[in-house]
């Protein structure tokens, strides 16, 4: 993967989010130590997105701190701080009116103030990397689900950022592209990204991240090692839950 | 027989209708495409501008934009075009000398014509996926260069045929600029149809009028069609397989 990587660490401190009278978040707290894989599992409904969106202020939470390599971004320009961390969806949400390759160049273009021909052979190499290179050109409506998910990767990965959320990217995708978006995200944990994953794969949760968070209502039940969490459940709700997904 | 050739007279004599002919080329035609261009530009600059109030966080200006539609929508064009032409007629005259009714009849169509447009690029706008405009802040835009990079090319792109349709209505309301009172070489498609017809009391040349703005309205029928269907063809997805799937990592294998 790129060699390049600055991560940073990540923590969410008792965060608290409300809708109305609906309380998505009751006081959450997440830290993810830099170059390292958080998964976030749980039922639908939990607050996992939202908790994404709130860490990166697409959602303004109600109250808490978030802190970015141990300083608070609350006062930042939220702007600047979505730049330092990518995102991907489960539904890509890529341009459709632009190609592959303007998809990935936009920000540096728009936001970086690159050239667009240093901007274009940037996203190339990028594309290069999640093997799709050969679509620079294409349009992300031709493209099948697994490439318009790499293509998402490689446009947050474009901007180099220091955190990357996974909001359940394998989800939207028919099962036999799922392993090979895994693979790339299991290729980036490995490079040494800080990553927040929010994810249904447990083999994923298992095998390639190193802590795993169990959220259900609106608050963190537990949360530790996958090993600890997967073989030796301390709730009965992490139990039912693991029992209905595995 | 006789009524027959009574009808063909009235509607179809080639005669009065070479007659009319130069008129229609060189002072209608040209007339006609002056108003249609210059308020179907206008009311599409101001439609956007009506369409992104419409949608804002500012509760002030949605209310602006939505009552603004409601007149300009609500009334017949004939009312606002009577309005606006004689009620600022003399003020403009004041102010600019000027007694061409063109302006003030551009500024009329404009009106109507953006509260239209306005409601189109709304709707096209509104129907542009969530998730669009939240993957763009979520790259670091703000609110307006996600709108403008990314959300209104994409609901423009959905509306474009119900946007030419609005300029077809345009270049047919254009005749209404004729109650306003035009001068000879002012006079639009329809009036310089009608005018020949009211001289020699035969329908004629009214018909070659109308088959002026058929020439002009119906190659517009035809691009929204052909827009319609490019938008529908391109929006098509390919399924095809993840052929170069990134090697697989060890961990991943589920």
């Amino acid at each position: 993967m790129t060699a390049t990587i600055e991560s940073g660490s990540l923590t969410g401190k008792d965060l608290h989010l409300s809708f109305g009278a609906n309380r998505v978040l009751r006081g959450i707290d997440l830290h993810v130590e830099r170059g390292t894989t958080a998964s976030v599992i749980g039922p639908s409904g939990s607050g996992k997105s939202t908790l994404l969106r709130v860490l990166n202020r697409l959602i303004e939470p109600d109250r808490g701190d978030i802190l970015l390599d141990g300083r608070s971004v609350l006062r930042d320009n939220p702007d600047e701080l979505r730049r330092r961390i990518g995102m991907v969806f489960q539904q890509f949400n890529l341009f459709p009116h632009k190609t592959v390759v303007e998809n990935v160049s936009l920000a540096l273009r728009k936001l970086r103030g690159m050239p667009a021909g240093e901007a274009r052979e940037a996203a190339l190499s990028q594309l290069d990397l999640v093997g799709l290179k050969h679509k620079a050109e294409a349009r992300p409506g031709d493209l099948s689900g697994g490439q318009q998910q790499r293509v998402a990767i490689a446009r947050a990965l474009a901007m180099d950022p220091e955190v990357m959320f996974f909001d359940e990217a394998t989800s939207a995708l028919d099962p036999e592209l799922v392993k090979g978006v895994l693979a790339l995200m299991a290729d980036l944990a490995t490079a040494g990204m800080t990553m927040v994953v929010v994810t249904h794969e447990m083999g994923f949760c298992r095998n390639v991240s190193d802590t795993v968070t169990f959220m259900d209502g609106g608050v963190v039940v537990e949360t530790g090692p996958p090993a600890a969490l997967f073989d030796d459940p301390q709730t009965p709700r992490l139990r039912s839950f693991l029992s209905d997904v595995l | 027989m006789d009524a027959l050739e009574q009808l063909g007279k009235t509607f179809f004599d080639w005669q009065a209708m070479v007659a009319v002919l130069p008129d229609l080329l060189t002072v209608g035609l040209p007339n006609t495409i002056m108003l249609a261009l210059a308020s179907g530009i206008i009311g599409t600059v101001a439609g956007m501008i009506l369409a992104v109030m419409g949608i804002s966080r500012n509760r002030a200006l949605r209310w602006l934009a939505r009552t603004y539609t409601d007149i300009f929508r609500g009334l017949p064009a004939v009312v606002i075009i009577l309005l606006i032409g004689l009620g600022l007629g003399p003020v403009l005259r004041e102010l600019t000398g000027s007694t061409s009714p063109y302006p003030l009849g551009i500024l009329a169509l404009s009106l109507i014509a953006s509260a239209y447009i306005g409601e189109i690029f709304r709707s096209g706008i509104q129907s542009v996926e969530k998730g669009q405009l939240e993957a763009s802040r979520a790259l670091g835009f703000s609110y307006s260069s996600s709108m403008q990079l990314v959300v209104i090319p994409q609901g423009v792109r959905r509306v474009l045929p119900a946007l030419v349709n609005q300029f077809i209505s345009l270049i047919k309301e254009s005749s209404l600029v004729y109650f306003i009172g035009l001068v000879a070489s002012e006079r639009e498609l329809f009036r310089v149809g009608n005018d020949a017809a009211s001289n020699t009391g035969n329908l004629s040349p009214l018909i070659a009028a109308g088959i002026f703005y058929l020439c002009l309205t119906i190659p517009l029928t035809h691009l929204v069609n052909f827009i319609d269907t490019r938008l529908r063809v391109g929006a098509r997805q390919k399924p095809e397989p993840d052929d170069l799937a990134a090697p697989v990592a060890q961990g991943a294998r589920t």
